[in-house]
């Protein structure tokens, strides 16, 4: 037999298998999703959620898709927070200091209340990462911030109003497109085959016939 | 942590791990690849598709939930909307907002042609977003798009439209450059070089990641991109049906916004389908690692005004779904976890074949382990065999995991489960649509001034897809139609606007008898999660 628990949506009491996530508990419930809902696999950052256990005193996050009910649970969902996203050229910028003051300033307002990081549905050093972009220390920013999935419960826990995941992705495409080494090979490859280095190559195989392909694709060689 | 049964298989895997991990699995021949996916593959199981009675595919197979749909019945009719009346007008309407879809739209914008967006969720909401592996480019010295040619041709068994495939791999290295240049992280060795792996199937190593994130970063640089670049985005708006003009050809679609259900028109002088996949069609009853997005819609929208279909019955089951716990059933194991050496492995603990086979072939042998063989680990979904990840510490030294695949470890982590020194069980889930809309090089349908991009195309890997071609595929092809869409709508004149398509389809329905309820586009999935059914009250 199935267990079933209590669980609160929008604080409206629901008893629904304590199998399920909290995406899967709304579905249980009748709700036919159209916001809060994307990859449902941990990566897009559509669902992000906020909770609490009756009888706690401790406000949690999470991901809906990614995470299992509990008994009396009470859920809100965050579908949407207004993060501010500046625009810029990124052919036009440069990766120093003076960018994220001019973009995102408020980061400099950060009170270090480390709320950002206690609420992380990725469990990221969100405080540490806006830290290096203060600085300047682009490569940190990204490495400290990569696995974000962008669904801003940072920034609606945040008392300075920064946007952390805009801050973040600044700090990451100036990190591969400025500061990452270049692949040298990678270069050298794309002028060959504008060079066209390749064409006679590629039209000798695309005119074989079928039999011949076979016999070439099925005793090929593999690199080990 | 795994309890009772599981455990006790578990530990089998543990006890054989060191022997496992030294065995080098032969790979299988091309007769036993053959008969192999004869026998298992869900492709060739023939009671679960039907022929196509309407349409410009009429007598073509399909799965009976895509034959569904592209025979049902259109959700609006002409009387429903006024197209004298237009709401957005445009030169390039872009339709889906995911990999493809934004890369069409920042080079159409670079070709200085007024383009937008419409998505039925949010921009990001895509498979791109969740492509975890890797992204292939031949670029290193001991490769060449020859190569990779092959490599593809091959494993999408000699049916990829060669001209199609030809564009895939020679613009393949450019394509990883453009990223770069966007500000994509790849991983990359101290002096620059591209840290590349092996996928299922490739002679070379020229697998390029962002961790396990591949997808997630690319999709997130790119509407960082559309969004710097102003192009408009109009979010939780579907497309329910093209709009063509007088002459035939293309000219714009009917929206529906998905939270206040009203209908708008969009008049443009080229359209791009970039909707994705259809893994949410559940084909055969699979789980699916797609998003909740992915249901067919352009498939039916291109073949309601004639584009016609290639490839449709072949779809692809990843190895390697997510086989417990319940709660990520069928949730992607990304190939890089094999690449970086992990073993297959069954329920006695033995290896049972070489983890990097092809796709198709590495499923239908894992469904044969399982319903074949008897050799399956019982889980409270099905079946499954184990991937012996603790085998990538051995191998790449310990904090490899952490360092290549985090997303993978946080995933089981929620459940309790360290991938670092615990095996996890997989089965095959579906994972993409190998056919769809049949194009030429430059990205157009059959039907003039429609263009498709994306995994809504059929043809450039032919009856199964290499890992990472699919990313690739995303980006030069969506590239492609931005660049190619927007060319031709400087010289188009588009007429008067007509929805007169929808009657002659419903005619053709009600000639060959088909009367089904069925709505379509789909536009999203109904779950209940084995609720009884219950009758809901309108308002």
């Amino acid at each position: 037999m199935e267990n079933f628990v209590d669980v609160f949506l929008f604080g409206k009491c629901y008893s629904v298998p304590e199998n399920l996530t909290i995406m899967g508990a709304m579905e249980y419930a009748g709700y036919q999703l159209v916001r809060g809902c994307g990859c449902r696999n941990g990566f897009c950052g559509a669902c992000a959620t906020i909770y609490r256990i009756r009888g706690d005193r401790e406000l949690k996050v999470c991901l809906a898709c990614q995470t299992k009910v509990e008994n009396n649970m009470y859920v809100a969902t965050l579908p949407f927070f207004p993060l501010i996203k500046e625009v810029y050229d990124i052919e036009k910028v440069s990766p120093t200091e003076a960018v994220m003051m001019q973009l995102y300033p408020e980061i400099y307002a950060c009170v270090g209340c480390n709320a950002c990081t206690k609420s992380c549905t990725q469990g990221l050093n969100v405080m540490q990462y806006i830290a290096y972009a203060q600085r300047g220390d682009f490569e940190k920013c990204a490495e400290e911030s990569f696995d974000c999935v962008m669904c801003g419960v940072c920034s609606s826990r945040c008392p300075a109003g920064i946007s952390h995941p805009q801050v973040a992705l600044l700090a990451r495409r100036l990190n591969g497109k400025y500061l990452a080494p270049e692949s040298a090979h990678l270069k050298e490859r794309v002028k060959e085959i504008r060079d066209g280095k390749f064409e006679e190559l590629l039209s000798d195989l695309m005119g074989k016939p079928v039999e011949e392909l076979k016999e070439l694709y099925n005793n090929r060689e593999i690199e080990q | 942590m795994y309890t009772g049964e599981l455990l006790a298989s578990a530990k089998k895997v543990e006890a054989a791990r060191d022997a496992n991990l030294a065995l080098e699995p032969a790979r299988m021949t091309a007769e036993e690849k053959d008969s192999l996916l004869e026998t298992w593959h869900p492709d060739y199981k023939t009671s679960e598709f039907e022929e196509l009675r309407i349409g410009v595919n009429r007598g073509d197979k399909v799965p009976h939930e895509l034959a569904a749909l592209l025979e049902g019945c259109p959700r609006i009719g002409a009387p429903d909307v006024d197209l004298s009346k237009i709401d957005y007008d445009t030169d390039v309407l872009i339709i889906g907002g995911g990999g493809a879809g934004s890369s069409a739209a920042i080079e159409a914008d670079k070709n200085g042609a007024r383009c937008m967006i419409v998505t039925k969720l949010r921009i990001g909401d895509a498979n791109t977003m969740m492509a975890e592996g890797g992204i292939q480019a031949a670029d290193k010295p001991n490769d060449s798009p020859a190569i990779h040619y092959l490599d593809a041709f091959g494993g999408g068994h000699f049916a990829a439209k060669p001209e199609l495939l030809y564009k895939l791999v020679n613009e393949a290295p450019e394509a990883i450059e453009w990223l770069n240049g966007l500000g994509v992280e790849f991983d990359k060795a101290p002096d620059g070089t591209m840290i590349t792996t092996h996928g299922g199937g490739t002679s070379r190593k020229r697998m390029h990641a962002a961790r396990d994130y591949t997808g997630a970063e690319i999709m997130r640089t790119l509407r960082d991109e559309v969004l710097n670049r102003g192009i408009p985005v109009i979010d939780y708006t579907a497309a329910v049906e093209l709009i063509l003009d007088e002459d035939g050809k293309c000219a714009g679609a009917v929206l529906m916004n998905m939270e206040t259900r009203e209908l708008k028109i969009a008049r443009a002088k080229t359209v791009i389908l970039a909707t994705g996949g259809a893994g949410r069609l559940h084909y055969q009853g699979f789980p699916t690692s797609n998003h909740y997005g992915a249901t067919a819609d352009g498939l039916i929208l291109g073949y309601r005004v004639g584009a016609k279909l290639l490839y449709a019955d072949t779809l692809q089951y990843h190895p390697t779904g997510a086989a417990y716990p319940d709660q990520i059933f069928g949730a992607l194991v990304t190939e890089k976890v094999r690449s970086l050496g992990a073993k297959l492995v069954n329920a006695e603990g033995e290896v049972f074949m070489h983890p990097l086979e092809t796709r198709d072939v590495c499923a239908a042998s894992i469904i044969r382990e399982c319903a074949g063989r008897g050799k399956g680990v019982k889980t409270p979904d099905g079946s499954g065999v184990w991937l012996d990840t603790p085998m990538i510490e051995k191998k790449g030294g310990e904090g490899t995991i952490l360092a290549r695949i985090p997303a993978m470890y946080r995933m089981f982590a929620k459940y309790g489960i360290d991938i670092r020194t615990e095996p996890i069980l997989v089965y095959p889930t579906l994972h993409y649509q190998n056919g769809g809309l049949d194009i030429t090089p430059d990205g157009m349908t059959c039907v003039e001034n429609l263009y498709a991009a994306g995994e809504v195309v059929g043809g450039i890997h032919g009856r199964n897809r290499l890992m990472g071609n699919s990313l690739l595929d995303v980006i030069v092809f969506g590239r492609n139609a931005g660049r190619e869409a927007s060319e031709k709508s400087k010289s188009v004149t588009t007429g008067a606007l007509t929805l007169g398509h929808i009657d002659a389809f419903n005619r053709e329905r009600a000639e060959a008898g088909l009367d089904s309820g069925t709505v379509s586009p789909k536009l999203l999935p109904t779950y209940t999660h084995g609720n009884p059914d219950f009758h809901k009250m309108p308002f």
